[in-house]
């Protein structure tokens, strides 16, 4: 970019001109501060997630996830050993041990010996003791008591001092939320609604769209119409006939009203106005040539369908496949309503909405479980994004 | 656990074999019980449009089962419960829209909504719009753009965890670690319990739809945006036009309609909105939304039919303008295909 700029100012000698290149470069800079800042901000929050996820727990109560690199300090507290350890060498008495094992990375930053004098020495100076003697704390933690008279204390005096923690990373918290939280049940429960509700609907929706796009009959305007409507209709409008419906057939076959084939029907349903536009959308761009050369050939619609538009419209299948993959696996709604929540049958985000309820304090859980939820969709989008932002515009630009 | 995937993946097998079966042995059936072959004159001709008649609608039969079954006969039966009692049994006319209109929480919910329509849709469309003209000049502008569409994958539950560790409050003595009140501190400001504090924790309930939101506004914008053809633009330089003046007299004209489809996508994503709500706050502290109250009513006290189906009535009547619109607009686009 600089050396272009570079470049042409040189080659160019007006003075009005080379203001204007001037100019250009500020403008430049601008726009790559801007959109810099507007990245930052849509991803630090993310960012926070997963950082804090992978924290220690104790470190993530105290600390902002931004300081995760550095280490952070926290005051503790040791007590020492009586005088029954006590070791005499050339004429006096030690008592010497860690406050930490040596290699654990933590570093002294002060002591003191009570609770509001944390910062009476620094590591490797000297204070005297109450009960004898004087102690040397080093900056990897080991102590030495030293006193020229024995020791005779029955109980050991508390040494308080600050610790710098170095950043822990850990996947603790993954290990915890998976097995006791729930979550690892919630990860299959939500494969399960997921997979089924995605794959379904694409055939059903497939002939559909080929019937609206390149059969004649009566009354296809109005389909497509009806098809367009039915894509805005909030899902607000079906949750209590269908959830009185499906309680009523429980009732008369006496079977379960919350069950995974009636969530992945549901999820059909919702589903195909989309797929059968976006499926229509593109079919209807399909070459007219071929389609009527196969027709003159004697092919029939079936035919053409099976060998020529399904396999050309694989982008578009693809793209609602990811749409519907999405859309089932982050939805809250349709799965509370028709599969319920109870311990069984949460799926990632309904278990996710009960812990931000119940678990409301413990980050360490909330961002880790979280972190599973959002995992799946991420590599689906960051994978395929292609086929997405395709199916985007697709479903929005060409139809409006 | 497993024998649910084994389930789930039959299900897959078996669906999807029972559709194939479906559509072929139809079509064998329909070619098999109306053969015209060895027939000859009007018979033939009589069979053959018959073919051509039947065969759309075994294409669209499925299809049609399930939108009916789980669209529109639901849409007019929530109309008619709309005007039941809470059990959906007893006809009770206009009393549950009059018990809404009287309902400090109803009210409270549509003023609410209001603000979210307002505010919502345009600032993911003016965000969406500006990450489009910068990325498009720039040479990381795609990775740029990959960064800010990303919480487009990211449920609205994960979105509100995220959020909520971003507005996370502690008592004013001990170090915050949620990133707002740090950097309100850092400034020397008291830090705040945000969605807590009526009015302003709307806004801050309202920032993460706008952060979904927006990798929507500038995919669609930016492809708009390509489609301005570069003589336009280079005309343009050449007489002179700052990049201001580009931007507000030729680009924002040109993709106008781009930007009312944006807009009005995002409204209909508005009025839906209700995980937000449920998992941040549940509509305490005067955060209601439509989309939330009716939630809350379909359940409450084992369920109020009446009352949930008139508060979807309502997300129905505001979403219908945009509806026809729609269909106007794919008419006029069946017409010139």
């Amino acid at each position: 970019m600089t050396t272009t700029a570079l470049a042409d100012a040189d080659t160019v000698h007006t003075p009005a001109k080379s203001s204007f290149f001037a100019r250009i470069k500020w403008g430049r800079m601008a726009a790559h501060g801007a959109l810099l800042f507007l990245v930052i901000l849509w991803t630090f929050p993310t960012a926070g997630l997963l950082v804090s996820s992978l924290r220690d727990k104790d470190q993530l109560t105290i600390s902002g996830w931004w300081t995760a690199l550095v280490a952070t300090d926290r005051s503790e507290v040791a007590r020492l050993s009586t005088a029954i350890d006590q070791v005499a060498e050339d004429g006096s008495f030690h008592i010497r041990g860690a406050f930490f094992e040596p290699d654990a990375g933590r570093t002294i930053v002060s002591f003191g010996l009570s609770n509001n004098d944390l910062a009476a020495a620094k590591p490797g100076e000297t204070l005297p003791m109450r009960d004898g003697g004087e102690i040397t704390v080093m900056a990897d933690g080991t102590y030495d008591w030293a006193s020229s008279t024995e020791l005779t204390h029955t109980r050991g005096p508390r040494v308080f001092y600050i610790a710098a923690i170095p950043p822990q990373f850990t996947l603790d918290n993954y290990i915890e939320v998976i097995n006791s939280n729930g979550i690892g049940r919630s990860f299959i429960n939500s494969f399960t609604v997921t997979i089924p509700a995605t794959i379904i609907p694409i055939l059903i929706a497939a002939f559909a769209a080929y019937a609206l796009a390149w059969m004649n009959f009566p009354g296809r305007g109005v389909l497509v119409a009806v098809v367009v409507g039915m894509l805005v209709v909030p899902l607000q409008m079906s949750l209590i006939p269908l959830l009185r419906m499906y309680n009523g057939i429980a009732n008369m076959t006496g079977g379960q009203s919350k069950t995974y084939l009636g969530i992945w029907l549901a999820h059909t349903g919702f589903g195909l106005p989309l797929a059968i536009y976006l499926l229509r959308n593109y079919m209807a761009g399909l070459p007219r040539e071929i389609m009527e050369s196969a027709r003159v050939d004697g092919a029939s619609h079936f035919h053409i369908f099976t060998t020529m538009v399904l396999p050309l419209s694989f982008p578009a299948l693809a793209s609602f496949a990811i749409f519907q993959f999405l859309w089932v696996w982050n939805d809250l709604l349709v799965a509370t309503v028709f599969l319920g929540n109870t311990e069984q049958t949460l799926v990632l985000t309904g278990r996710l909405r009960e812990l931000l309820g119940s678990r409301g304090d413990n980050w360490e859980i909330l961002t880790s479980g979280a972190f599973i939820s959002i995992i799946v969709p991420l590599i689906v989008f960051f994978s395929l994004q292609r086929y997405f932002v395709r199916g985007l515009l697709a479903g929005s630009v060409k139809g409006g | 656990m497993l024998e649910q995937i084994v389930y789930a993946l039959g299900t897959v097998v078996i669906g999807v074999l029972a559709c194939f079966t479906y559509f072929w042995g139809t079509n064998w059936l329909l070619d098999a019980f109306l053969a015209s072959d060895e027939m000859g004159g009007a018979r033939s001709v009589r069979r053959d449009t018959l073919r051509t008649r039947i065969r759309p609608w075994l294409f669209l039969a499925p299809a049609l089962f399930f939108m009916g079954l789980y669209l529109a006969y639901p849409v007019v039966a929530t109309l008619w419960l709309s005007f039941g009692d809470r059990t959906g049994s007893n006809f009770v006319g206009f009393s549950n829209y009059i018990w809404a209109f009287q309902d400090p929480n109803f009210l409270q919910s549509i003023g609410n909504n209001l603000l979210w329509l307002i505010i919502v849709p345009s600032a993911a469309t003016a965000f969406g719009l500006l990450v489009a003209v910068l990325a498009d000049r720039l040479w990381w502008g795609n990775i740029a753009k990959s960064m800010i569409f990303m919480p487009m994958a990211i449920s609205f539950v994960g979105a509100s965890v995220i959020w909520k560790f971003v507005y996370d409050y502690r008592g004013p003595d001990s170090a915050q670690i949620g990133v707002l009140n740090a950097i309100v501190q850092a400034f020397g400001g008291t830090p705040q319990a945000w969605i807590t504090v009526p009015f302003w924790n709307n806004i801050f309930l309202m920032i993460i739809l706008i952060w979904i939101q927006t990798g929507f506004a500038m995919v669609i914008l930016s492809a708009a945006l390509r489609g301005i053809p570069d003589e336009t633009l280079e005309a343009a330089r050449i007489d002179g036009a700052s990049d201001i003046r580009i931007f507000f007299d030729i680009m924002i004209p040109q993709i106008f309609p781009t930007i009312l489809v944006v807009w009005t996508t995002i409204t209909i994503t508005v009025l839906k909105v209700f995980d937000i709500v449920l998992a941040m706050t549940n509509g305490q502290w005067d955060t209601q939304v439509l989309a939330n109250l009716m939630f809350d009513w379909m359940f409450r006290g084992g369920g109020d039919s009446g009352r949930s189906s008139t508060v979807a009535i309502v997300i129905m009547l505001a979403v219908l303008p945009i509806m026809v619109w729609n269909i106007r607009n794919a008419n006029a686009e069946e017409v010139t295909r």
